[in-house]
């Protein structure tokens, strides 16, 4: 149906606020990107780009290969659903629905046959004559995602669309998402700053900071090779352990212990090590490389416990590790391993992944 | 002897809203009440100021008496005319107001002051501009050359309602626009962004999107408006004393005029009940419609 290009899209409020460096994308039909990032990294401009809500400074926005760029918002076919959800309180469900095809001249016909057919995905059926006011969070949503679906657009806009629901119906809507996007075969851009959304959801990740893209990957990718020290810190609740070590010879100094760094890497003075906290395991009588600590913290997660441990000789550094609950240790002194293809390394300076072709973990 | 909470709440609550309903009994419907029985009396010079029962007598000559239609039909016009152009005006400068732009906090500041001046310092003004001989309007428009010889403004009875309804316009315009601009920025700039990713123009969001939700601030514009021009006084007393020949004289000049110059007290309390009647009427049709439109516009009943 269609294809969603940005190239070389360039923001520029003022020389020093630039929401958005020199972005390039393609959302192919059926993709679903998720734009993500803390807030003030640009994801949401992007998008108010996409929209025409705003004009780059520089760059194109390409939809099925036509030049939208200086089309108005209107004219573009998108259809966008709001963090706020911007019903239109006046209005009930089903005008609600109708504005956009009405604006657009849809027969009456049409407009009830789209809306009949798109309320009986959404469960709205009994809705169609409340007003939002009467509405309840969740069903509110419902609605907006519905006066996007009706619209038949070329182009699905999302902008943090869960982020005014609470935590219990948010996990159920963002599953109600997938699957509706799933059956729509249109592009899809999504913002959020929830990586569990980016995950889920997306089929495509951008990482977005300071308004310059870090990476574009498969979810999977991102979280198994975070491009760099941004993005490794930013995916992955716990958060990556992130330790800046320095090295000798072939080896990288954690307080008592030496970690190899992997083969062909020319050792830096420093370099960052990163490792997620659930791949730090328990060390086992087979293990060679392990380290002692010292617990300072657990925060019980449930299925799992979070230990902050200090590591021998190295005390101004904190090793995260998630374990499982139910294996025993000592309150509190702990060996664990590092399992040494799931170790991070990042340039200290740039924060640049550094790779060789012996740490590369294999999936 | 115990008491429970929620009687001694609703005892508080009585001793709270004592002094409000007496300061209400005595400042409205003690006037009010006292005005109904008086107008139930013939009291002016005839009957050399004493209270003579008189019955509905003064409500029968109300309805013989030309001048008061014709005071009525005055005041509708003057109503009318300012309501409709202040709320066309005040309109358009509250979607300018709430626009961003530089120094919109001095322009809003500079928009109401002339709400904010005295009445009578404005009517002494604007009968200045329309004076016939030194007036500033017939001024520009002999220099213009649309006329030839000056108008007199305030002398002719249309030119003078005319007058009378700019000045009042160029008075209150600000304050509908102050009332609408509340409204307008109670309205989620998200709203018009959906709108025009639907395909709207923004004459379209103003109609669909702006009217409707400002409907409750408009509403309540009008109502204010319509019970003070209904009972204007000042403005018009100052610039023309409800002249020419009667021709700008509202509904409270001629009450004026027959209590404090006439001194038929009587009939003066008629026409104030009556007048009160008409206003609490067109009032309460207004609060009727304004509670309506809540419930349109949010769904809460």
């Amino acid at each position: 149906m269609a294809k969603l290009e940005l190239s070389h899209l360039n923001k520029t409020y003022s020389p020093k606020i630039i929401p958005v460096k020199d972005v390039s994308l393609d959302v192919d039909d059926g993709e679903f990107l998720t734009l993500l990032g803390p807030s003030g990294c640009g994801k949401s401009t992007i998008l108010r780009l996409i929209a025409g809500l705003e004009q780059p400074t520089r760059g194109e926005i390409r939809i099925d290969g036509k030049n939208v760029t200086q089309h108005s918002p209107g004219d573009r076919n998108i259809a966008m659903v709001f963090q706020s959800y911007a019903l239109y309180p006046h209005m009930t469900v089903y005008d609600n629905m109708a504005s956009g095809l009405k604006l657009k001249r849809v027969s009456s016909e049409e407009i009830r046959r789209r809306i009949e057919q798109v309320s009986l995905f959404l469960g709205l059926g009994n809705l169609m004559q409340r007003k939002p006011g009467q509405l309840s969070g969740g069903q509110r949503q419902r609605v907006a995602l519905g006066r996007a679906l009706v619209r038949q657009p070329d182009v699905f806009l999302l902008d943090e669309p869960l982020s005014n629901l609470d935590a219990l119906l948010r996990e159920q809507v963002r599953a109600e998402l997938k699957q509706i996007f799933e059956s729509q075969n249109t592009p899809v851009v999504y913002v959020t700053h929830d990586q569990t959304e980016a995950m889920t959801l997306s089929t495509k990740v951008a990482v977005l900071s300071n308004g310059d893209l870090q990476q574009l990957d498969p979810p999977r990718r991102i979280y198994t090779h975070p491009a760099n020290r941004f993005v490794a810190g930013f995916v992955g609740s716990p958060q990556m352990n992130l330790l800046d070590l320095k090295c000798e010879g072939k080896f990288a100094i954690l307080g008592n212990y030496k970690i190899p760094l992997p083969g062909r890497m020319t050792p830096p003075p420093e370099i960052t090590l990163g490792v997620r906290p659930e791949h730090v395991r328990l060390a086992e009588p087979s293990d060679t490389h392990t380290l002692q600590g010292k617990v300072i913290l657990k925060e019980n997660l449930g299925m799992s416990d979070l230990l902050s441990v200090k590591v021998k000789g190295a005390e101004n550094q904190t090793l995260r590790a998630l374990l499982p609950s139910d294996r025993p240790w000592s309150a509190e002194e702990v060996t664990l391993a590092l399992p040494p293809d799931l170790i991070h390394w990042f340039d200290v300076e740039t924060g640049d992944r550094l790779t060789s072709e012996n740490l590369q973990p294999v999936y | 002897m115990t008491t429970t909470i929620r009687e001694r709440e609703r005892r508080t609550g009585w001793m709270l809203i004592i002094p409000a309903m007496l300061v209400l009994a005595f400042v409205y419907a003690y006037p009010i009440a006292r005005s109904f029985w008086l107008s139930l009396f013939t009291e002016n010079l005839g009957t050399q100021l004493q209270p003579v029962f008189s019955g509905l007598n003064n409500y029968g000559r109300m309805i013989q008496d030309g001048r008061f239609w014709q005071t009525i039909a005055n005041t509708m016009v003057f109503t009318i005319s300012t309501l409709v152009l202040e709320l066309i005006l005040g309109m358009g400068i509250a979607l300018v107001l709430n626009q961003a732009f530089k120094g919109r906090g001095a322009v809003r500041t500079i928009a109401i002051i002339p709400w904010a001046l005295p009445t009578a310092l404005i009517a002494t003004t604007w009968a200045w501009i329309f004076n016939d001989q030194f007036g500033v309007v017939n001024d520009i428009l002999l220099r213009l050359g649309i006329i030839d010889t000056g108008i007199n403004w305030l002398g002719n009875p249309a030119p003078a309602m005319l007058s009378v309804i700019i000045a009042d316009v160029w008075k209150t315009t600000s304050f509908v626009a102050i009332l609408l601009l509340a409204g307008l920025q109670s309205i989620s700039n998200d709203l018009y962004e959906a709108h025009s990713i639907d395909g709207a123009s923004p004459w379209q969001s103003f109609r669909q999107i702006t009217l409707p939700l400002l409907m409750p601030q408009i509403l309540i514009a009008s109502l204010f408006r319509f019970a003070q021009a209904f009972g204007i006084f000042d403005l018009i007393q100052v610039m023309t004393g409800g002249g020419p020949g009667g021709a700008t004289e509202t509904v409270s000049i001629y009450i004026y005029a027959t209590v404090m110059r006439y001194l038929d007290f009587g009939y003066g309390a008629a026409l104030v009940v009556v007048t009160f009647v008409l206003l609490v009427a067109v009032v309460a049709l207004a609060a009727f419609f304004l509670s309506k439109l809540r419930t349109a516009t949010t769904g809460d009943a």
